[in-house]
């Protein structure tokens, strides 16, 4: 079975957002970047399948220069090769188009994408690649196996699960659960090594309109200070709750 | 031509969801001097939507469509979209309609925001703001092709009265069959609980409950709100609680109106999944507990001493004002 698992390359979850450029860019400066929380649980699926199945997994990005760092470190967790499409992604169909055209030249029968990424949370991704490419897709995807030329997947839904059926090639959109957090790989010196002699294959993009772009970014309001009640007054806190937040 | 909604219902009734993104939809319509068009799957009574501007209901009636299909009930919402030669179409962040709006966006080659919290800044160029970053920022994406999907955050724009004469049209879209290939084989939900999708209120505990034993003082609070439960990472990963109920960033957005977070630290992560909730009440032995920067209302003390409290004045404000 071939894996494709699609990396988006973001901020980590703890640094700070701030913009330049008259509120136009994002500001990259002293930002650490990481897998995409979502991704890194379907990488670690995708490895899963590798060790039980023999399974190859391919990571993809597309991104400029400065993300081949987050690419290596998936190939230092388990991936075999890594492709890096050379473009810097304008919006999420631009992104779902390039990844389109990978799954078609390298016939993948999965493709594992994460559900969102935590920087533009489009969430538009998977299904878009999915749509592209005619392959059967499974959203918000918290568990995957595959014999043969069936997958079961079980997706989330509002106030439970559901596990459905499919067919290969198929596209997931997955997050936690794909594996637990507690399994989540995390590159030891030995994968580091052997991540140098892996091949990462740079691409050039195929031409792609954006449909969107962002325009500009704001901060949220600077918050007025909490109200702090009183543990003996809480008449207080319901009096508030109801008055004047009116939520009760 | 026509704005078009997809109003999602669960069990032939639609959510809260779809009057708000009904409303949302009438005030472009408005400034655009167009209509509302609704398209609904498998129900019969579609009246509802009346009170919320929406001036036609397509109705969708197929055995085939029983089970939630992404792509068979995508190529539906592109056919009416067809027929309405809608602009807009626009969808709730239901998770449901989240899986289908990609889909329509490709199929109508229209440029797609999601996240979506407020209307538009602007018609032309399309402009409007949307949640990025975790909710740590606001990034405003214009749209550049002539159709555009949405998807509308929940609680984002809220409800909005706007009586309109309805009409209900019966629609039948052709059903691909190679639309069926991924098929649902059991489901399980549970019931006659309120769901952190669907709820107003969430009550949510952290580790500063000390125990899964403790989670009685939370299902009570939330029980006299009338809210779901939830709790933070560390709680789930502890088994205290299904993961179900992990907020956050890698675990479940909540947007409800009111959220109430009981010992729990407030990281990062956990406030990422809570910003966009309106109205936010800490209840922490820790005053510095970084939580309290980002709540509404405050109460340092200890979580034992004061749930109880708080679920008996809760219960008789409720008794009183019901
Ligand atoms: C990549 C990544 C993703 C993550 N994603 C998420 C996520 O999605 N969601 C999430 O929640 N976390 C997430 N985390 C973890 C996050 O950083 C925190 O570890 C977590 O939110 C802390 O949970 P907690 O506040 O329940 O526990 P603790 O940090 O242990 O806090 C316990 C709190 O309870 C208070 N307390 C103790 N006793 C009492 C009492 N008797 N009464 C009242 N208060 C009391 C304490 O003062 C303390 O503030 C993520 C981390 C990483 C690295």
């Amino acid at each position: 079975m071939k894996i494709l698992v699609c990396i988006s390359h973001v901020p980590d979850t703890t640094a700070k957002i701030n913009f330049t450029n008259g509120d136009s860019e994002f500001d990259t400066n002293g930002v650490q970047f990481v897998i995409n929380p979502n991704d890194e649980f379907g990488l670690t699926r995708a490895i899963w399948f590798k060790e039980q199945a023999g399974a190859t997994v391919t990571v993809v990005n597309v991104g400029g220069p400065d993300a081949e760092a987050t690419l290596r470190k998936a190939l230092a967790i388990g991936a075999d090769e890594a492709i890096r499409v050379n473009a810097v992604p304008t919006d999420g169909f631009f992104v779902a188009k390039q990844l389109a055209e990978v799954v078609k030249n390298g016939g993948y029968d999965l493709v594992i994408a994460g559900k969102e990424s935590l920087d533009y949370n489009g969430g538009m991704v998977p299904g878009m690649l999915a749509a592209l490419t005619g392959a059967d897709f499974v959203n918000g995807c918290i568990k995957v196996d595959v014999t043969g030329n069936d997958a079961t997947a079980i997706r989330e839904i509002d106030g439970g699960k559901e596990t459905l059926s499919a067919k290969l090639p198929l596209v997931i959109g997955g997050q936690k659960g794909l594996v637990e957090e507690k399994d989540l790989r995390i590159p030891n010196m030995r994968g580091i090594m052997a991540a140098r002699t892996k091949a990462l294959t740079i691409l050039e993009p195929v031409s792609a309109d954006a449909k969107t772009k962002a325009v500009k970014f704001e901060k949220p309001a600077p918050k007025s200070a909490v109200k702090l009640i009183s543990p003996d007054n809480l008449d207080e806190l319901v009096n508030l709750l109801h008055t004047e937040a009116k939520v009760i | 031509m026509s704005i078009l909604i997809y109003a999602e219902s669960a069990e032939g009734k639609f959510k809260k969801t779809a009057f708000e993104l009904a409303s949302y939809a009438k005030n472009i319509a408005g400034q655009t001097g167009t209509t509302v068009t609704a398209v609904a799957i498998n129900v019969s009574d579609a009246s509802a939507l009346a009170a919320y501007g929406v001036d036609k209901v397509l109705k969708v009636n197929s055995d085939k469509l029983k089970a939630f299909n992404a792509k068979a009930y995508a190529d539906v919402v592109k056919q009416a979209a067809a027929k309405e030669d809608s602009k807009f179409v626009l969808f709730s962040s239901n998770t449901d309609s989240l899986y289908v709006a990609p889909l329509v966006a490709v199929a109508l080659e229209a440029g797609y925001a999601s996240n979506v919290v407020a209307l538009p800044q602007s018609l032309a160029p399309f402009q409007v703001k949307r949640n990025a970053f975790s909710n740590k920022a606001f990034n405003i994406t214009e749209i550049t092709t002539d159709v555009k999907v949405l998807a509308i955050g929940k609680n984002s724009y809220g409800l909005k009265e706007n009586a309109a004469s309805l009409v209900e049209e019966d629609f039948s879209p052709s059903l691909n069959d190679g639309d069926f290939s991924v098929t649902v084989q059991s489901s399980e939900k549970v019931s006659g609980k309120v769901t952190i999708a669907d709820a107003e209120v969430v009550v949510s505990g952290g580790r500063g409950l000390k125990g899964p034993e403790n989670w009685g003082l939370i299902e009570d609070l939330a029980a006299a709100f009338g809210a779901a439960t939830a709790c933070s990472k560390p709680v789930s990963d502890l088994g205290w609680r299904p993961h179900s109920e992990h907020v956050g960033q890698t675990g479940k957005p909540v947007a409800a109106n009111l959220y109430v977070a009981v010992g729990i630290s407030g990281a990062i992560q956990h406030i990422a999944g809570i910003n966009s909730s309106k109205v936010k009440v800490v209840i922490n032995s820790d005053p510095e507990a970084p939580f309290f920067k980002v709540a509404d209302y405050g109460v340092v003390g200890d979580a034992f001493d004061i749930l109880p409290k708080l679920t008996e004045k809760i219960k008789a404000f409720k008794a009183q004002n019901s």
